[in-house]
């Protein structure tokens, strides 16, 4: 405001060419009313609900709840190994999934970084499983990994590796892995996409340049491709972490409903909560679910800011 | 030479990694169960269309595959409407207003659905919208709107603003310049949001999960999911169902891949 005064004080003809720019219809004021309208009624206020509710013992259809405080909150976590084994899945599920997909990406969008009709076909190709839907990517995995018919498997024995055949989802040391390359499968086709725009806008000169220095193909890959490909990887990890802290669906389908204990994450947890009509509970563990999300989002944030500085 | 060799063998492998699970699943939805254990990888044998007649008439997929259309255009239309109107809206309200609607409704990208479906069912519940077709609507637009607007608004505020002056000296009012100027030159984030918006409903399973509860209101993901249930190990039937339900967005997918890829990546790139 103080801004805009000074520029007026200052110049006189540039503040009417301002001020007519500056006038609009107040019409302009209406269009975003459908909008603002459902969004507030139907998403703001529901979100404010959810904290309501979290401290409440409601089941959801009773008239009447008692507010019981942070009870909910002490019950999740120190009394609920559902939760906390819930909680525990999903870290895991999460670091894998994170480190698998920006390194399997990026190798991919390094190879696939020029423009040939090869290189069109195989992006397309690799994000080709991005568009289907999770049931489907969940019937199609439990396929894969069916420990008596399945593609691996079935694969192993024709190979002569019986010896490396798993039951892979059926094992619940190793359940929640098998989960991550599922999610890896399904997603890394974007962050190829996301990839290869960052590395299309480093220009070819510094490559010839360093080229030209006799620097090889790693050196070329830690001083320019690394340090130049930083924003592109901010998008990458920022958005793999909140994604695969969020996963839902995929796991729903390719473990039923609801998922074996060694594949439920939070997003499973509060849905199950949920669905036994443990409303207030479920809420609070909802709460619970976006506090870590923000705490998760800032660390990552600092994490890759301090990536960045060191280069 | 041996650099570009091994680049092409990566390449390959990752290749048949995407490749072999889908080309076993559109083999396997042609087969006997017997002849998909016998070897999953050989091609069919003969085109056996009975997997997918007995998905269609058993399995309620042929209901759940109109209810999805139906909520699927429906739910894309609304929200293109009501998100462009709001785009044009916040990339012409001058100065601090403009932002702060926009960035109240942007916000909402950031929450996600774990933190407000509680309340949302109990709401719908209350307006009788559970179990019907307009309850699954209303929610898709909802959670849709803050990424649509986003897209949408973030392509019209880089449109040039002489043009609306122009048509604002010509006497065109904001609804005309909204339809004739703002619409047409937004073209191209108005098909990535259309096909991001398309791949979001066609596959949508949470809210259905949620909302849905009797057999004629399903839709195609929930159709699948019980189907899974039903036929626990009945892969044949499981496949065609994959295969039947995946026809229209991968049908989409070849002839507008270029939206596809923009949609999407403009959906995921968010604060």
């Amino acid at each position: 405001m103080s801004e805009t005064t000074a520029i007026v004080t200052r110049d006189a003809p540039r503040r009417r060419a301002k001020r007519s720019s500056r006038h609009v219809s107040p019409l302009l004021y209406l269009f975003p009313i459908p909008a603002l309208v459902l969004y507030t009624v139907f998403f703001v206020i529901p979100t404010l609900q959810t904290f309501q509710y979290s401290v409440t013992n409601w089941d959801g259809y009773s008239p009447e709840f008692d507010y019981v405080g942070i009870d909910n909150f002490v019950r999740a976590i120190a009394g609920d190994a559902l939760f906390t084994n819930a909680l525990g899945n999903n870290m895991r599920f999460m670091v894998v999934v994170v480190i698998g997909q920006t390194a399997v990406a990026l190798i991919m969008a390094i190879l696939l970084v020029k423009n040939t009709k090869t290189t069109i076909f195989l992006r397309a190709l690799y994000f080709f499983p991005t568009i289907l839907s999770s049931v489907s990517v969940g019937f199609i995995w439990k396929f894969v990994y069916d420990p008596n018919f399945g593609v691996i498997n079935s694969s192993l024995d024709a190979l002569g590796m019986p010896g490396l055949k798993s039951s892979f989802l059926g094992d619940p040391a190793q359940a929640i892995y098998w989960l991550a390359v599922t999610q890896i499968w399904f997603h890394a086709g974007m962050m190829i996409v996301i990839f290869v725009a960052g590395l299309q806008a480093i220009p070819a000169e510094f490559y010839e340049a360093a080229e030209v220095d006799g620097a090889g193909p790693w050196r070329r890959f830690t001083s320019i491709t690394w340090p130049l490909i930083a924003p592109a990887m901010s998008i990458v990890v920022a958005y793999t972490t909140i994604q695969s802290f969020k996963a839902f669906d995929v796991v729903l389908s390719i473990s039923g409903n609801p998922p074996s204990a060694s594949l439920d994450i939070l997003s499973t947890r509060i849905y199950s909560t949920f669905a036994n009509s443990q409303f207030g509970y479920a809420a609070t563990q909802s709460v619970l679910f976006i506090i870590f999300i923000l705490v998760i989002t800032f660390v990552i944030r600092r994490f890759l800011r301090l990536v960045q500085r060191g280069e | 030479m041996a650099g570009r060799l091994s680049r092409g063998v990566v390449l390959a492998i990752y290749a048949a990694i995407i490749a072999i699970p889908l080309f076993v699943v559109f083999f396997g939805s042609f087969k006997t169960t017997a002849e998909i254990f016998e070897n999953s990888f050989a091609p069919p044998t003969s085109l056996n269309l009975s997997n997918y007649s007995e998905v269609l008439t058993g399995g309620n997929l042929g209901v759940a595959f109109l209810n999805s259309a139906i909520i699927t255009v429906s739910s894309v239309t609304i929200t293109l409407f009501i998100g462009s109107l709001a785009a044009y809206g916040v990339s012409r309200i001058p100065g601090w207003k403009g932002w702060l609607i926009f960035g109240f409704i942007v916000l909402g990208m950031s929450v996600p659905a774990q933190a407000n479906m509680i309340p949302q069912f109990v709401q719908f519940n209350q307006l009788g919208l559970l179990n019907s077709q307009l309850g699954l609507i209303l929610i898709n637009i909802v959670v849709t709107l803050p990424v649509s607007v986003f897209i949408m608004g973030g392509f019209m505020r880089t449109l040039p603003h002489e043009l609306y002056e122009a048509a604002d000296i010509d006497g065109s009012g904001p609804w005309r310049t909204y339809w004739s100027i703002a619409m047409p030159l937004s073209a191209p984030s108005i098909a990535a949001t259309a096909t991001f918006l398309f791949v979001m409903h066609w596959n949508e399973l949470l809210y259905p999960l949620l909302f849905i509860s009797t057999e004629d209101k399903l839709t195609l993901p929930l159709a699948l999911l019980r189907f899974q249930g039903e036929y626990l190990t009945n892969y044949p039937l499981l496949f065609a169902g994959v295969v039947l339900s995946s026809i229209p967005i991968v049908i989409a997918y070849v002839f507008l891949q270029r939206y596809f890829v923009a949609g999407m990546t403009s959906g995921a790139v968010k604060g």
